[in-house]
C-alpha cells in the first residue's frame, strides 16, 4: 500500500525517461501514439496501457495506437519481466497522460479565454462554457511535449476512471484470430533470406572441424558461415536452409562435451557444488521459547523448460557498419547492449526493434537467436536474414528455470507451535539475461572464435524480489527465522529467468511444511494460516478463496483438497489457491479456485486470464514437467519427451478478484504459480496421506513417498 | 519439379513442388499463407493444423504428394473480420488466448470438430483439442469459445 509521499516523485520508468514526447504524441489524423518501453508477450499489456492512457487523456481507446518498443525511439524500460509492466509502464503512462492533459488544458484556456478549471475533455475535444471548443490535435502545434515530466501532475481519482478497471477487449486478439501477420515468425521483409545454426547434441561440445562441401551443394544455399565454433547456413528458403543444415551436421566434428549431473539426484548435485552463500533475512525471537523438537524437510524442484510453443526467431540486416535487428526479446535495450559488446560496435549503430513472439515465460532463446541472425546476416549483404530455431534446440540449448533444493528446519514447541524456522536454498542463479554485465549472455558469444565464457547465472538483488531466494522470507508472523541462499558457482545446465524465479519452489516448500505442521496440531490449515498472518489483504484472499471453494468440503474417498498462499515477491500480488484433486497413484487436478488482489485491476478479465493461465501452467509443472538428461546430453528435446498438460487434463479454474481501485496496481502473471503448486501438493496429502516433496508429483514419486512412509 | 494441384481455401491451386516438401513449407514459404504456424516439425503440437478434406491434420510433416487433389483449408479460409466464422467470433468474445500463437491451429481443430459434430459436449471438445498444445494456459477459455460457437450456430 502506498502512502502519500510529502515530496512527489516521478514513477521510476518516467524518472529514467522523463521526456513526455517519448511516451505520447498526437498524430494529425486524430490519433494518439503511445510508446511504452514494455512489450507484449501475450500478457495483454498493450491493452492495459491503452486503457490507462485513454482514461487519463479522455480519448476513445480506439484512437490509441501502441508503438512497438524499439531502441530507435522508445523509452528504455529495461526488461518486460517480474510482473512489473503495469506497475512501471502503467504508472509512468498514467502520470505522463495526466500531465499532457493538464498542459493541453492550459493551452486551451489561453486560446479560448476560459479558465482551465471550466474546461472539459471528451474524446480529445476540449470544450467549455459558451460553446467554445478546440482539441488536442488543433493545439498540438502550440504545446511542445519535448520537455521533461514534472512531479506535480495529478491523475484522475479512481472513481472517475471510465476505462481502466473495466474488462476491455484486448487490442491484439482480432489479428490473431483472423491470422493477420503480427508475430515475428510471420513477417515477410522484402528480400528475406533464411538462416539455420548448427548446434551440438552433446552438452558443452565445441565444433572443431567442419566439412562444408555437401552443404554448399544444396540448391538455394547462399552462404555457409563459420566463426570459430559457431557455424550456420543462409539459404533462399527455409526448406533449403534446413536441407543445408542437415548436410552441414554430417560434416561436423565435435569435441567431447561437459558432464551433466545425475538427473535422479538433483539435491545431491546441488548440495555438492561450490556456492556463494548469502543470508537473506533473519528475525530474532523476542522471547526464547524452548524447542521440543525440530522438523527437518527437504523439497526439490527440477529444471523446467520455458517450452514456448514457437521456436525462437529473429531477423537482422546489416547496412555497412549499421545494424537493424527484429526480435521478440523482452528487453530491446538490454539485447542491444550485448550485441554491441560482441560486435565491438557503438550501441548507436544498432537498432533493436520488438515484434511479438509466442509466450516466453521468462528468458528463453529469444535473445540468443537474435545474435545468430546478426552473425549470419554478415554474409547476406544488405538482405535481412531470418533465423528460427528448431524444436530440438529450443528444448535443449535455451536456458532453463533452475533446479532447486530447499531445506527447512522448523523448531516446534510442545504444542507444535513454530518457535524457530531455518530455510536454506541450493540453486543455480535464476537470471543470466543479456545487457547487465560486461560479459555478454548470448549463446553464440560462447561459440565464436573470439569467444566469451558462458555467463554463470546470478540472482537479482532482494530489492528487486531476489532470485533463488524469491518468496523465501516467510509472510507469516513466526517468532524467529533465518533464510540462507546458496548460489551455485558452476552451471553444467544453463539456467536463467523462468516465471517466478525461485518463488514457485520456495512457496511450495514453505506452504507444504506449514500444512504439515497444521496437520500435526490437528488444526485446519486455513485457520492455522490466518492465525499467523497480520496483513489484512493476505487474510482477505485466503478468506475469499475459502468461501468460494466452500472450505472445507466434506471428505470423500479418492478426493483431496489443499490450500496454498503467497504474496508474489512479498511485495506484489496476493494470491490464495485451493486445489481439488482425485487420485490413487495417478493424480488428476479437477478444480482450482483462486482469489487474487493486485490492487487496482486495470483490466479485470486480463487479470483473470493471467491467473487462470498461471494456474494451469503451474499444474503442468507440478504434474508433468522435468527437463530430462543423461550424463552427456539433454534428452527431453521434443514434446514427447517433455510433455505438458493437455486440454483433457486441464482443471476447471475459478478466479475471484478482490478489486482495490485506490491501491497502485501490480502485475498478475506470476502470482498463481507458487500457491497452486503448494495447493496441489497439500491436496495430494489430503487425498493419499503422503507428502511428496520432490516435484513433479508423478506416479513414481507418489509410490516412492508411500514406500518411505510405510 | 512436378506440378501439384489441390484446393486451398476455396480456390484451385497449382504449385511446382518437390513431392517430399511439406505442405507447411509450401503454404508459408511459397504461398505466403502464414496462419498455420511452425511449432515442432513433428506433428506433436498442432500449431500448424490445417483441414484436409475436412479433417484437422498437422501440415508440418505432411508431404506435398499426399495433398494432391485434396481440399485444404487454413485459418485464413475460415472467415474474415467482415465475415467471421462463428469460432472466430467466439474466440474474440471469450478473449480465448494469451499469446495466440497456437490459436490458428486450434481454430482449425475446432472447426473440423464442429463439422462432424455440431453440438459437442465439453469432454468431446477437449478430446478434439488434445493434439493441440497451449503453453499459456488458455485452454478453458478456448473450450468455452468452441461451445459458444456451437450453441450460436445451433440457434441461428
Amino acid at each position: 500500500m502506498t502512502m502519500p509521499s510529502p515530496v512527489p516523485k516521478l514513477p521510476v520508468s518516467l524518472a529514467a525517461n522523463p521526456k513526455l514526447s517519448s511516451w505520447v504524441r498526437f498524430s494529425c489524423e486524430g490519433g494518439v501514439a503511445i510508446s511504452p518501453g514494455k512489450v507484449e508477450i501475450g500478457q495483454g499489456i498493450v491493452t492495459a496501457l491503452a486503457q490507462i492512457a485513454a482514461d487519463e487523456l479522455d480519448v476513445d481507446i480506439g484512437r490509441i495506437e501502441l508503438i512497438r518498443a524499439s531502441t530507435a525511439a522508445s523509452p528504455n524500460e529495461g526488461v518486460t519481466s517480474g510482473s512489473l509492466s503495469v506497475q512501471q509502464s502503467g504508472r509512468a503512462l498514467r502520470h505522463v497522460c495526466a500531465e499532457v492533459r493538464q498542459r493541453f488544458l492550459a493551452a486551451a484556456s489561453e486560446r479560448l479565454g476560459v479558465d482551465a478549471a471550466l474546461l472539459d475533455v471528451d474524446d480529445g475535444t476540449i470544450s467549455g462554457p459558451g460553446n467554445v471548443r478546440t482539441s488536442y490535435w488543433e493545439l498540438a502545434g502550440d504545446v511542445s511535449l519535448d520537455r521533461d515530466a514534472t512531479a506535480g501532475a495529478v491523475a484522475k481519482p479512481a472513481a472517475t476512471r471510465g476505462v481502466a478497471g473495466h474488462s476491455v477487449q484486448r487490442v491484439d486478439i482480432p489479428d490473431k484470430v483472423f491470422a493477420r501477420p503480427r508475430f515475428i515468425h510471420d513477417c515477410a521483409l522484402p528480400d528475406l533470406v533464411h538462416g539455420r545454426v548448427l548446434r551440438p547434441n552433446l552438452s558443452g561440445a565445441r565444433l572443431i572441424a567442419l566439412d562444408e562441401t555437401a552443404a554448399r551443394a544444396v540448391p538455394g544455399v547462399v552462404a555457409i558461415v563459420r566463426d570459430g565454433g559457431f557455424a550456420g547456413v543462409v539459404a533462399d528458403s527455409e526448406a533449403a536452409a534446413e536441407a543445408a543444415l542437415k548436410a552441414l551436421r554430417k560434416g561436423a566434428t565435435w569435441s567431447g562435451g561437459e558432464p551433466l549431473p545425475d538427473e535422479d539426484d538433483l539435491a545431491g548435485f546441488l548440495k555438492s557444488q561450490p556456492v556463494e552463500t548469502t543470508v537473506i533475512d533473519t528475525r530474532a525471537a523476542a522471547t526464547t521459547k524452548r524447542a521440543a523438537r525440530t522438523l527437518r524437510r527437504q523439497y526439490t524442484r527440477p529444471y523446467i523448460a520455458h517450452a514456448s510453443i514457437a521456436p525462437s526467431c529473429a531477423m537482422a540486416r546489416w547496412d555497412g557498419d549499421r545494424l537493424h535487428v527484429w526480435t521478440h526479446s523482452q528487453g530491446v535495450y538490454l539485447l542491444r547492449a550485448d550485441l554491441a559488446i560482441v560486435l565491438k560496435l557503438p550501441a548507436e549503430n544498432i537498432v533493436v526493434e520488438h515484434m511479438e513472439g509466442a509466450g516466453c515465460y521468462g528468458h528463453n532463446a529469444a535473445d540468443d537467436v537474435a545474435l545468430d541472425a546478426v552473425l549470419l546476416a554478415k554474409v547476406a549483404g544488405d538482405r535481412p536474414v531470418r533465423v528460427q530455431w528448431s524444436r530440438h534446440d529450443e528444448m535443449s540449448h535455451a536456458p532453463f528455470g533452475a533446479a532447486m533444493a530447499i531445506e527447512i528446519e522448523a523448531e516446534l514447541d510442545a504444542d507444535s507451535e513454530i518457535v524457530g524456522w531455518r530455510h536454506a536454498i541450493w540453486s543455480n542463479g535464476h537470471a543470466a539475461r543479456p545487457g547487465r554485465a560486461a560479459q555478454p549472455a548470448l549463446l553464440a558469444a560462447t561459440e565464436i572464435a573470439n569467444r566469451y565464457p558462458r555467463m554463470i547465472s546470478t540472482n537479482p538483488p532482494a530489492a528487486n524480489g531476489g532470485g533463488g531466494d524469491r518468496n523465501s522470507v516467510p509472510l507469516y508472523d513466526l517468532p524467529a527465522w533465518t533464510v540462507m541462499s546458496h548460489r551455485l558457482l558452476t552451471m553444467p545446465v544453463r539456467t536463467s529467468a523462468l516465471r517466478t524465479l525461485g518463488g514457485q519452489g520456495n512457496v511450495f516448500a514453505i506452504e507444504s511444511l506449514l500444512d504439515e505442521i497444521a496437520a500435526l496440531r490437528g488444526e485446519d490449515p486455513i485457520t492455522f494460516r490466518l492465525r499467523h498472518l497480520q496483513d489484512e489483504r493476505a487474510k482477505d484472499v485466503i478468506r475469499a478463496v475459502a468461501r468460494r471453494a466452500q472450505w472445507k468440503p466434506q471428505k470423500r474417498t479418492g478426493i483431496g483438497h489443499g490450500v496454498g498462499f503467497a504474496r508474489y515477491k512479498n511485495t506484489g500480488a496476493y494470491c490464495a489457491a485451493i486445489a481439488e484433486i482425485e487420485g490413487t497413484d495417478d493424480i488428476r487436478v479437477r478444480r482450482l479456485t483462486l482469489a487474487v488482489d493486485v490492487g487496482e485491476a486495470i483490466n479485470p478479465d486480463g487479470v483473470i486470464n493471467q491467473i487462470e493461465g498461471g494456474a494451469i501452467q503451474a499444474t503442468s509443472w507440478v504434474l508433468k514437467e522435468r527437463v530430462r538428461f543423461d550424463r552427456s546430453r539433454i534428452t527431453s528435446t521434443s514434446w514427447t519427451d517433455y510433455p505438458i498438460l493437455t486440454f483433457s487434463e486441464v482443471p476447471a479454474v475459478d478466479v475471484e478478484i478482490i478489486q482495490r481501485p485506490e491501491i497502485e496496481p501490480v502485475g498478475a502473471g506470476e502470482a498463481a504459480h507458487g500457491p497452486v503448486t503448494a495447493a496441489i501438493a497439500n491436496a495430494v496429502y489430503d487425498c493419499l496421506g503422503v507428502r511428496v516433496r520432490d516435484l513433479p508429483i508423478t506416479r513414481d514419486k507418489i509410490i516412492a513417498a508411500m514406500e518411505l512412509a510405510s | 519439379m512436378p506440378t501439384i494441384q489441390f484446393q486451398l481455401n476455396g480456390a484451385a491451386m497449382t504449385v511446382e513442388a518437390d513431392p517430399d516438401q511439406t505442405l507447411l513449407d509450401v503454404l508459408r514459404g511459397r504461398l505466403g499463407v502464414t496462419g498455420p504456424h511452425f511449432g515442432c516439425g513433428a506433428g506433436e503440437c498442432g500449431a500448424c493444423h490445417v483441414m484436409v478434406d475436412g479433417r484437422a491434420m498437422a501440415s508440418c510433416d505432411m508431404p506435398m504428394w499426399s495433398v494432391v487433389d485434396k481440399v485444404v483449408v487454413t485459418v485464413e479460409g475460415l472467415g474474415t473480420a467482415e465475415q467471421p466464422h462463428p469460432l472466430q467470433r467466439a474466440f474474440v468474445s471469450e478473449q480465448a488466448m494469451q499469446c495466440g500463437y497456437c490459436v490458428s491451429g486450434i481454430l482449425i481443430s475446432a472447426a473440423a470438430l464442429l463439422k462432424r459434430n455440431p453440438s459437442p459436449t465439453e469432454t468431446e471438445v477437449r478430446a478434439a483439442l488434445d493434439r493441440n498444445l497451449c503453453r499459456c494456459g488458455s485452454h478453458n477459455r478456448m473450450v468455452r469459445a468452441v461451445l459458444r460457437a456451437a450453441a450460436e450456430t445451433a440457434t441461428s
